[in-house]
């Protein structure tokens, strides 16, 4: 059996979960104050995923909010840093708009507004 | 005459702004230095926001958007690039923008929502050279987020708290090295999530009890001496050791920026660092309220909104009221829920701590009613109990599984608890 | 061909500047660094002291307190923040008492003027927040302060618009004495040779160059070879090297480390007197005065060293301030220190002031240690004569304006000011650094103005813009913006103070 301690980052309240395993199989998980607690464990201990959040290059040479609209895997953090980095938004731009699609099964969307100036 | 001017126009501006409109204030004044309203929050681009509020996770720009929208949806007017030089305790505002030169304003209620500003380097004293590249982890995030340029490509991180812990990610997801964070306290003032998403993920190791003790460069930043601190926190000597870096974060604390409060002659929480004020949020100045983290640094906007809301509900009823009434208007009718306890703040029902817990907001009960207690931790505690405590007897208590200085706690009171109360003592007592 | 090469924009070096341009000469003033007052200047006391400290017959002695005369006239011409506080120097029992005797006695045989030993009791009347042990104290009405490096910055502007050329980044690397003049080459092209004589006649000279701010910006072409028939070597910590360019070995030069702590203007009331301690055999004692701006500044130490470019602060040094600076006056605050920093004083190898000519036409101006902030208006007419005696032909030129154009500052203007500002120039209604209530049209100015601020120290010293409670924190990516705007330069070639100390390294996304 192994034992894998890691904090929530769900929400503030960062609990500290203890995940125990039988080779692949979960067989208990505690500390969780919540089910979606449980259910970050359960994907951390075998797909870790995270939302990226950065800024992207606009065609007026500012820069501009933009996350994942869904976390992705861990693993393509980096990488989807680079497809962001390689694309210029086009101004304007609203909150929530696509600016570019399927990126490790999410969207990259604008988390704020941008005119021209 | 205006009714009601809100200094300062980001979270906590905004809320209480929306909450006057919606408990009925019309006349509404939002004065804001910066060219658009959300303050901090438009810098801070990554998520964590509005879990409480909303229900869902949003990034910063994406929360101050959300009361934006409320802001202009319910046409509340707005002053922007407007700095405000200062405020009397008769609630006279001078201010400056570069369209109306100096003007003054006279306001029935002000409500106080300039929030904080970082403690800089100076403050902390560390030796050595003052060369370019030592920036605070806000100052950096604006660089960054905001204007677009990286300060540095190899970083040392001083400071665990939540600015310091977000910057070590971002600083990485563009392309820089984070050698370490250091933490002068053995346990971090930041939230455990940020620790785990934004130093585990990316291998950056957080020092604790560390310090930087001397830093080296002269033209620009060339990298720093650390040391590991003893239970003093006094650097010990032979722990020392050189990191070549040529950027240094500071995340060493937030204060209010209370330069206007204390104009006002609003009486001060030393330990806070904001002003005192009551379940209402009102100060010790009549008509002027407090919210947000000018009030006292909070970790989470959720809650800056919250209390900005209950300043802004209250600071509406303080004007239909009529200024100056307070006892008469105890006697109208139309305000039976709450029972005026006493006229002022000054001889409202204290609330004090015992230490552990280190400072509660609101400090003074003034109505009887229901309200959340607000409250901060000394020290890192497992398994605890909160007790409110009147005249010697608990007349209520919350258990808690941990309790942390970087968490804000808060326990909702009813007002019925407070009959016949002279005075309230939160204390913390650890549970085996 | 100048007439006057000054070395160093240092306030000595631009003091003299400022005395020179008031006479039908051609005057340039070379500095090293990035912008004037970079030495000694930026990091000292503040202190127009009275003059009872120089030995009697010393060149310290006299030009101190014709200096401390002078200073009120000259800070009020040259709009510079300067207030006669008093100083007091402190002394604990009989011993300290002997020594303020003295101090006393020679005061008057300065020429100091309303000086008075007083007793304990009536220093604190004075100053009540001195030390219980305080027995008695020299009392010395006529001891000012003044902001230093705003002084330096307001005289060689006032020299340059009177016409006075600033080169920066001139490091002189070589000095050769020609037929009636001198060639001084800056040290990068001294290296590399100096150029055709033909380019170095055109750069020479900088001709149909206007007199006004924007001329002096970075991207200027400067010339690196300079003639001048008088050269005056006002290089502080260097002016020994300098000396030895021009062949003369008598001058030793190093530098003398004192650190300093800056306090909040929130506790700016602690004390309104400079407070000094009595000298004795442990040296000079920690200072703790008021600064015009309201602060509270509290140092130096005093610790000679061999590096002229160590201006690190140390542990042990703010250690030793904070725990002198509690001896002299209670319940000072040390926790609302906002800033710390080192100085270097140019400590000379004579005990004073080393003012000589070792060939016609060149005038070491060394060794101008304390009391050389209040000397340095004295020094520049002593120079002045100096230079006359050797030759120097002075024409009182009739254009001459002695009064600098004002600086707005925007926190000290009255209601009706303000808004004159603002209709004037909108930008005066802008502010940009809140801790300081600094508004972008001062920032403009300052850039505008000579001699223009190329980065942000630069601004700061003459705005106060970064130097409030939260030291930039705010303002600093504004400012870059407002430099980057005004000197048509990127964002990335913005530096805190000269090249090399650029704030940004890149953009994100490149």
């Amino acid at each position: 059996m192994t034992k894998r301690e890691m904090t929530c980052i769900i929400c503030p309240m960062g609990c500290s979960l203890t995940v125990e395993m039988e080779g692949e199989e979960i067989t208990s998980i505690s500390g969780n104050t919540c089910k979606r607690g449980a259910a970050y464990a359960e994907a951390e201990v075998s797909h870790p995923q995270r939302t990226v959040t950065s800024t992207m290059r606009c065609d007026n040479g500012e820069v501009l909010a933009v996350k994942t609209d869904r976390p992705i895997p861990k693993s393509k953090v980096m990488e989807c840093m680079g497809l962001i980095n390689a694309h210029t938004a086009k101004l304007p731009v609203a909150v929530g708009e696509v600016l570019i699609r399927d990126v490790f099964g999410s969207n990259i969307i604008a988390t704020e507004n941008k005119t021209v100036q | 005459m205006t009714d009601l001017v809100i200094i300062g126009g980001g979270p906590a501006g905004m809320s209480a702004a929306v909450a006057a409109y919606e408990s009925g204030i019309r006349d509404i004044l939002i004065l804001e230095r910066d060219s658009q309203l959300g303050g901090i929050l438009q810098q801070c681009i990554h998520n964590g926001f509005g879990l409480h509020r909303f229900g869902e996770e949003l990034t910063g720009p994406e929360y101050a958007w959300k009361y934006e929208k409320q802001v202009r949806d319910l046409g509340i007017p707005v002053k922007l690039n407007t700095m405000v030089l200062s405020v009397t305790p008769e609630r006279t505002i001078t201010a400056t923008n570069e369209e109306e030169g100096i003007f003054t304003i006279e306001a029935k209620a002000i409500v106080l929502a300039m929030g904080c500003r970082e403690r800089p380097r100076g403050a902390l004293n560390i030796a050595g050279t003052r060369p370019a590249g030592i920036y605070s982890a806000g100052t950096a995030q604006k660089l960054v987020n905001r204007k677009g340029y990286m300060p540095g490509k190899s970083v040392v991180i001083l400071g665990s708290g939540d600015i310091g812990l977000i910057m070590a990610r971002r600083m990485t997801l563009e392309g820089a090295k984070v050698k370490a964070v250091c933490e002068l306290m053995p346990y971090s003032g930041g939230l455990a999530r940020n620790i785990e998403q934004c130093l585990n993920d990316f291998d950056i190791p957080l020092k604790l009890s560390h310090t930087v003790v001397e830093i080296h460069g002269r033209k620009r930043l060339e990298g720093v001496t650390i040391a590991k601190v003893d239970e003093n926190r006094r650097p010990i000597r032979e722990t020392r050791e050189y990191i070549p870096c040529d950027t240094l974060l500071l995340s060493v604390g937030l204060i209010p920026e209370n330069e206007l409060s204390l104009q006002a002659g609003v009486e001060m929480d030393s330990v806070t660092g904001g002003a005192l004020v009551d379940q209402d949020r009102q100060t010790s100045a009549e008509g002027i309220f407090s919210c947000g983290n000018v009030l006292h640094v909070h970790d989470l906007v959720d809650f800056v909104s919250e209390e900005a809301a209950i300043a802004g509900k209250c600071a509406a009823d303080f004007i239909r009221e009529g200024s100056g009434e307070r006892c008469g208007a105890a006697a109208q009718a139309d305000i039976p829920a709450e029972t005026f306890l006493e006229t002022s703040l000054e001889t409202g029902i204290p609330i004090t701590t015992d230490g552990k817990v280190r400072y509660t907001v609101p400090q003074r009960i003034t109505k009887r009613k229901d309200f959340t207690l607000y409250f901060r931790v000394a020290d890192r505690y497992r398994n605890v109990k909160i007790n409110v405590v009147s005249d010697g007897k608990v007349i209520h208590s919350v258990r808690r599984p941990k309790a942390v200085p970087g968490e804000m706690e808060n326990i909702r009171l009813k007002g019925d608890l407070l009959e016949g109360v002279t005075g309230l003592r939160v204390e913390l007592e650890e549970l085996a | 061909m100048y007439d006057v090469a000054i070395i160093g924009a240092g306030v000595v070096g631009g003091m003299l500047a400022r005395t020179l341009a008031a006479y039908d000469l051609k005057i340039c003033i070379l500095e090293k660094e990035s912008d004037v007052g970079m030495g000694a200047t930026r990091a000292n006391s503040g202190i127009a002291h009275a003059g009872y400290d120089a030995e009697e017959g010393s060149l310290k002695a006299k030009l101190n307190v014709q200096g401390s005369r002078m200073m009120e006239q000259i800070t009020k011409e040259l709009g510079v923040p300067y207030r006669r506080n008093g100083s007091l120097v402190i002394g604990f029992g009989d011993e300290d008492r002997e020594s303020i005797e003295k101090l006393y006695a020679r005061g008057l045989k300065n020429g100091v003027e309303e000086l008075r030993v007083i007793d304990g009791e009536e220093a604190r009347r004075l100053e009540p927040g001195l030390a219980d042990g305080v027995t008695c104290a020299l009392y010395a009405p006529t001891a000012a302060i003044v902001c230093p490096y705003e002084l330096a910055v307001a005289a060689v502007g006032n020299a340059m618009d009177n016409g006075a050329e600033l080169l920066l980044d001139f490091e002189a690397g070589h000095i050769e004495k020609k037929e009636g003049y001198y060639e001084i080459c800056a040290a990068a092209c001294s290296q590399g040779g100096c150029g055709s004589p033909a380019e170095a006649e055109r750069e020479d000279s900088l001709q149909g160059k206007e007199p006004s701010g924007a001329s002096a910006f970075p991207q200027m072409p400067q010339p690196r070879k300079v003639c001048a028939r008088y050269v005056v070597n006002a290089a502080g910590i260097y002016a020994d090297e300098v000396a030895k360019l021009a062949g003369d070995g008598s001058i030793q030069i190093h530098p003398r480390r004192g650190e300093y702590l800056l306090l909040d203007r929130e506790c700016g009331d602690v004390v309104s007197h400079t407070i000094f301690r009595t000298p004795s055999k442990k040296g000079k004692g920690i200072l703790i005065t008021p600064t015009v701006d309201g602060n509270i500044l509290v140092g130096p130490t005093s610790v000679d060293g061999e590096d002229k470019e160590d201006k690190a602060t140390t542990q042990q040094g703010l250690a030793e301030i904070t725990a002198r600076a509690r001896e002299n006056v209670k319940d000072i605050p040390l926790r609302k220190v906002i800033t710390s920093f080192t100085g270097l004083r140019a400590a000379g190898n004579t005990g004073d002031f080393i003012i000589n000519s070792p060939s016609q036409g060149f005038v070491n101006v060394a060794g101008i240690e304390s009391p050389g902030l209040t000397a340095a208006p004295a020094i520049g007419e002593y120079v002045k004569d100096m230079l006359a005696g050797q030759g120097l032909e002075l024409r009182r030129k009739p254009d001459y304006q002695p009064c600098r154009r004002p600086v707005y500052a925007f926190r000290n203007a009255s209601v009706e000011e303000k808004n004159e500002m603002i209709r004037r120039d909108r930008a005066y209604g802008r502010v940009v650094c809140r801790c300081e209530t600094v508004t972008e049209g001062e920032i403009v100015a300052a850039i505008r103005q000579n001699p223009p601020a190329r980065d942000l120290d630069g601004i700061k010293r003459r705005t106060r813009a970064q130097m409030g409670r939260c030291q930039g924190g705010f303002c600093m990516p504004y400012l870059a913006e407002i430099l980057s705007r005004e000197m048509g330069i990127s964002y990335e070639e913005i530096t805190k103070s000269g090249r090399g100390s650029e704030i940004n390294v890149c953009k994100t996304k490149e």
